[in-house]
């Protein structure tokens, strides 16, 4: 079987990839996916941890990771809508009118 | 050397089994689309095709050879690579599924053991639910790539109306699961098997359907939705969005989009038939080779009916406004669903206690 | 099975490089789909089946479909060019790489990372279920309060003002 360290390199990767692109994209959608790249990094590395650990608990984190990202993505994506309707646009940089 | 045998066995036996599984499914497919095209005929007292063949027995060949050779139209403005994705998209998922579906017993054959099955996975029904709720994608893929008002509209009421019916699906099939505790579906026949008694004499057969009417209904009516058909068939609604998702859609393309449409009714036909009506239990007798076969034949007039079925209410039920269809699917359907949920789980508490 | 591992690896790296560098949403989301459907064999190889199924129903099935079905509402075609952020555009990069040679300096110093060979682990849906049911309940029951909250959260805001 594949060591644990391989499962926690490609999980790293993919959660930097997801940190990436958090910082460079400006649409507000992208960026939202992004976010759900890194919450599928750290899912991979819990599962993995729990395989060599033996410990079903680590799984249970998983499912409890989806039921939130789920539950964030509804209320994400609703913001997102309200925001198009007052602005027009899907970039961040355009949405600065917290701004001093 | 016997292990090399055994792997070799289970290769061409696993071949063998997935061209005659795909090749029946797809002479069904064709075949569906006839018997439609004849049973709504006679519903609106015409006679359907009827001159290519006996009785237009030869039309489905002669429509995929008419699809085969139409030109094939792609939009101007069209996201091209997505326009090409979502057809094959929709063919390929609607195939998956039926690797999971058995349909017979097991016979022997030079002393191996063989299942009518491709696959028997211990986690069978969320494999089918996993490449259903995949299937939005072609659809809501194609409304969008093709860059037209049309299919737009019916590309955003499909996933709409998808998502909302799939919760009733699993909600539905949920009851079943407590009766009989697997996933796997072969394992959900076998508590089926036998009959109900009133005085010794054998009255009902043991059948899902008649411990879970509600379950059925609410399996059955949010199957229907899934498939897009009437009275759920909004997303290619023609007299109001023309051809729904796939108005721009021509030729080979149009035909996948088409066959996926029936491939999927057939696979939640075959579903309803093994979770609520026995799958293949029937009446056994005859030589061992009878055996074998009866079982089959049973499960594939059982799914026959429901194919029927679908048909006939093509014939006869309206279509609902897209405002109606959304009120049934979350307050009506989905309360029910979690009421048959609650309701089985208390039973099955009390007879345990 | 080590085979399957680099495959879905690579598709799992590939897939993930297209979501932050694709220029349209649709095309991100999709290869979304595709990282969150490689993951999903990598669960099975490591026998968590019923996270893997849970993954392709309710992540693939359910949320990115949120995702499309927004994107296809707001027709969100292109990613407008930025004229912000140097900051991101100069210093992002090495900073990536920086974290990335961080965590893996953590991970193989680490000696439990070196593990082959766990015992067996039974991760079937009843498995799953006895421990979410008995150990996990209350977890369980909370997050049934966050979703009636986020259902409630979507609907006052994606609602039009009169």
């Amino acid at each position: 079987m594949v060591p644990l360290s391989y499962y926690l390199a490609l999980s790293a990767v993919l959660f930097i990839l997801g940190t990436a692109g958090f910082a460079l994209r400006r649409n507000i959608i992208t960026i939202f996916m992004c976010i759900e790249l890194m919450l599928n990094a750290v899912n991979l590395a819990l599962i993995a941890f729990s395989r060599f650990l033996s410990d079903l608990g680590g799984q249970l984190f998983v499912f409890f990771v989806i039921v939130v990202a789920a539950a964030e993505a509804t209320v994400g994506l609703a913001i997102i809508i309200a925001l198009y309707r007052n602005h027009e646009s899907l970039s961040v940089d355009k949405l600065d009118s917290m701004k001093l | 050397m016997a292990q090399f045998a055994e792997a070799h066995f289970f290769l061409i036996e696993s071949v063998v089994k997935i061209i005659v599984v795909l090749f029946v499914l797809l002479t069904a497919v064709a075949y569906v689309v006839w018997l439609e095209r004849k049973v709504v005929a006679r519903i609106q007292s015409r006679w359907g095709p009827y001159w290519v063949g006996p009785h237009g027995l030869l039309q489905p060949l002669a429509d995929g050879l008419k699809f085969l050779f139409k030109e094939d139209i792609v939009v101007q403005d069209a996201d091209k690579v997505i326009y090409w994705m979502a057809p094959f998209l929709a063919f390929t998922l609607a195939f998956l599924s039926i690797a999971v579906i058995p349909f017979g017993g097991s016979f022997q054959l030079f002393g191996h053991t063989i299942q009518l099955q491709i696959t028997d996975l211990n986690v069978g029904l969320l494999y089918v639910f996993a490449v259903t709720s995949l299937g939005v994608y072609s659809i809501a893929l194609a409304g969008w790539s093709a860059n037209s008002k049309y299919p737009l509209f019916g590309g955003l009421r499909s996933s709409a109306q998808m998502i909302s019916y799939e919760l009733s699906l699993g909600l539905g099939v949920v009851g079943v699961l407590m009766i009989s505790g697997t996933l796997s579906l072969r394992g959900v026949v076998t508590p089926q098997v036998g009959f109900w008694h009133i005085a010794g004499i054998p009255f009902l057969p043991r059948w899902n359907v008649f411990r879970q009417p509600l379950g059925f209904l609410v399996y059955f009516i949010a199957a229907i939705a899934e498939t897009n058909r009437i009275p759920f068939d909004l997303p290619e609604g023609e007299t109001e969005l023309v051809g729904g998702f796939h108005t721009e859609y021509s030729s080979f393309k149009f035909a996948m989009f088409f066959i996926a449409e029936y491939a999927n009714m057939v696979t939640v036909s075959c579903l309803a038939t093994l979770l609520f009506f026995g799958g293949w239990l029937g009446p056994l007798f005859g030589p061992y080779w009878l055996r074998v076969i009866l079982p089959v034949i049973w499960f594939c007039l059982k799914v026959f009916c429901f194919l029927f079925f679908y048909i006939w209410m093509r014939g006869t039920l309206p279509r609902f406004r897209y405002d109606q269809l959304m009120a049934f699917g979350w307050k009506v359907l989905l309360p029910l669903g979690f009421l048959n949920v609650l309701g089985t789980s208390f039973v099955i508490a009390w007879l345990h206690s | 099975m080590a085979i399957l591992f680099y495959i879905f690896a690579a598709v799992a790296v590939i897939a993930g490089l297209n979501v932050v560098l694709q220029r349209r949403p649709v095309y991100s989301a999709l290869w979304l789909i595709v990282v969150l459907c490689a993951l999903a064999v990598e669960y099975l190889l490591l026998g968590a089946v019923f996270m893997a199924f849970i993954q392709i129903i309710v992540y693939a099935g359910a949320i990115m479909v949120l995702f499309v079905l927004v994107i296809m509402l707001l027709n969100a075609h292109h990613e407008e060019p930025t004229h912000g952020s140097q900051f991101a555009q100069w210093l992002g990069a090495p900073l990536v790489v920086a974290l990335l040679v961080e965590i893996g300096v953590a991970v193989w110093s680490w000696p439990g990372a070196a593990h082959v060979n766990p015992p067996p682990l039974r991760a079937g849906p009843k498995s799953v279920g006895d421990l979410l049911f008995h150990q996990y309940v209350l977890p369980f029951e909370v997050t049934s309060a966050l979703i009636l909250v986020a259902i409630l959260g979507a609907v006052v805001l994606a609602r039009k003002e009169s």
